[in-house]
């Protein structure tokens, strides 16, 4: 069996690696995953940083390419593999909106719901108790943040409109820790962001991305 | 043909952020100033465009878009597409990298510098120290990186200007105004790069923009 010519780095329960291996499998593009460990500090190996000189995972090779950030990485294998997901080509109006939908989950709903999932699922791993006023300060931005969407997504079926995009696709990782907490009631008491979110869900590629991360209903990382 | 309108005011990063862009891609466009002092950003009006409530919120005919990087990129795609190089895989992904590195490693570490040293002040608040050394250390170890890759490269992307550089200006701009603008005089290849693009004449509009300081 030949090697894949595609490799990914990175420890899968992160949702930032698992990130650009959804974005494979969107793609149906083969590849391997070459498993670090964290608690090891196989960031901070020397061989690490030749690819990465930021310490951190996903690093993804491509032939002579090496990229990290994970949505970087994402784009590169879209633009590749699956360009349809970044708007329809020359369309700049569709392509303008699957940047502002990104740039959303970046800045405006990922701190967020990073923060709350650290705090409900990582803290036993890191070894300190929950910070309950930590939890209950982002809760109440991402209330506000998610309003915005379910506005949205009143209006088109997708975020960047009634096509699937990389701008929807980018949440699905860090949303499916999300939705392990007790907080995903903030999800589901919105009709078309919980709508929307069944339907990412149930997509193969996002199926199979979720078995990387068993991140469970009872709240912590099931080996 | 209408302008493109750019909503926010000049003493915001993320507003000039898109100036820059907006300046290099040659594109005509007006600043329609928003008033924080009067909660403008949360008027009805300005939610229609950024519901956020934020700056910058920005127009080109019917599409209203939001999000500094995501209108510097429309921009450089409809003005100047060189600026992003989406038609060569290989260049894009560099690109790509280096727009995200310049938004999760650099920038990360400056927001909460300019924020300490201008922002705060201009409230009527104290600068945190303890914050600015940390950040300091974080964005020293970003330039290291820096430095190694414009060892080798003329531009951050490779050796084509890209909006990945275009990106950096306005928050360095603002660390000029600042008391830590020295921390680049220890990289000598950052220094270069930064120096060749102050010489651009988007860059030296944007800075005369700019009113920074408390």
């Amino acid at each position: 069996m030949a090697t894949p010519a595609v490799k990914v780095y990175g420890w899968a329960i992160s949702p930032f690696v698992s990130r650009a291996l959804l974005a494979l499998e969107e793609a149906g593009v083969d590849y391997e995953l070459v498993p670090m460990s964290r608690q090891a500090g196989d960031h901070r190996r020397p061989e690490h940083l030749a690819r990465n000189p930021f310490e951190k995972v996903p690093v993804l090779e491509d032939g002579d390419l090496t990229l990290f950030e994970s949505r970087a990485i994402a784009r590169h294998v879209l633009r590749k593999h699956k360009p349809e997901l970044l708007g329809t080509a020359g369309n700049l109006e569709q392509a303008a909106l699957v940047d502002v939908w990104l740039e959303v989950e970046a800045h405006q709903l990922s701190p967020l719901a990073i923060a709350i999932v650290v705090e409900c699922i990582f803290t036993p791993f890191l070894g300190r108790e929950r910070n309950q006023a930590v939890v209950d300060e982002n809760v109440e931005k991402l209330k506000k943040v998610l309003e915005v969407y379910e506005a949205r997504l009143s209006q088109s079926k997708y975020l960047a409109g009634d096509f699937l995009s990389l701008a929807d696709l980018s949440h699905f990782t860090i949303m499916h820790c999300f939705m392990a907490t007790e907080y995903a009631t903030l999800v589901e008491a919105l009709p078309h962001v919980s709508a929307w979110w069944e339907s990412l869900a149930a997509r193969p590629a996002t199926k199979k991305v979720a078995e990387f991360m068993p991140v469970g209903t009872a709240g912590a990382p099931q080996k | 043909m209408a302008p493109m309108k750019l909503y926010g005011a000049t003493v915001s990063w993320n507003v000039t952020r898109c100036v820059v862009a907006l300046e290099e891609a040659g594109a005509e466009y007006q600043i329609v100033p928003i008033d924080f002092a009067t909660a403008e950003h949360k008027s009805p009006d300005h939610l229609a465009r950024n519901p956020f409530g934020q700056v910058p919120a920005f127009q080109d005919g019917d599409l209203h878009l939001w999000e500094s990087r995501a209108i510097c990129k429309y921009v450089a795609r409809k003005h100047k597409p060189d600026l992003l190089r989406e038609g060569n895989l290989k260049e894009s992904a560099m690109m790509e990298v280096c727009l995200e590195v310049e938004a999760n490693q650099y920038t990360a570490a400056l927001n909460p510098i300019l924020y300490q040293c201008l922002v705060s002040p201009m409230f009527g608040g104290t600068t945190d120290q303890k914050v600015v050394e940390e950040n300091l250390e974080k964005l020293k170890k970003v330039l290291e990186v820096y430095e190694a890759r414009l060892a080798k490269h003329k531009y951050l992307a490779g050796d084509f200007l890209s909006l990945a550089d275009l990106n950096h200006v306005s928050v360095t701009l603002c660390l000029l105004a600042t008391p830590h603008a020295s921390v680049f005089d220890a990289y000598p290849h950052v220094k270069a790069w930064w120096d060749g693009l102050m010489a651009r004449p988007s860059v030296q509009k944007v800075a005369a923009l700019m009113k920074p300081s408390a």
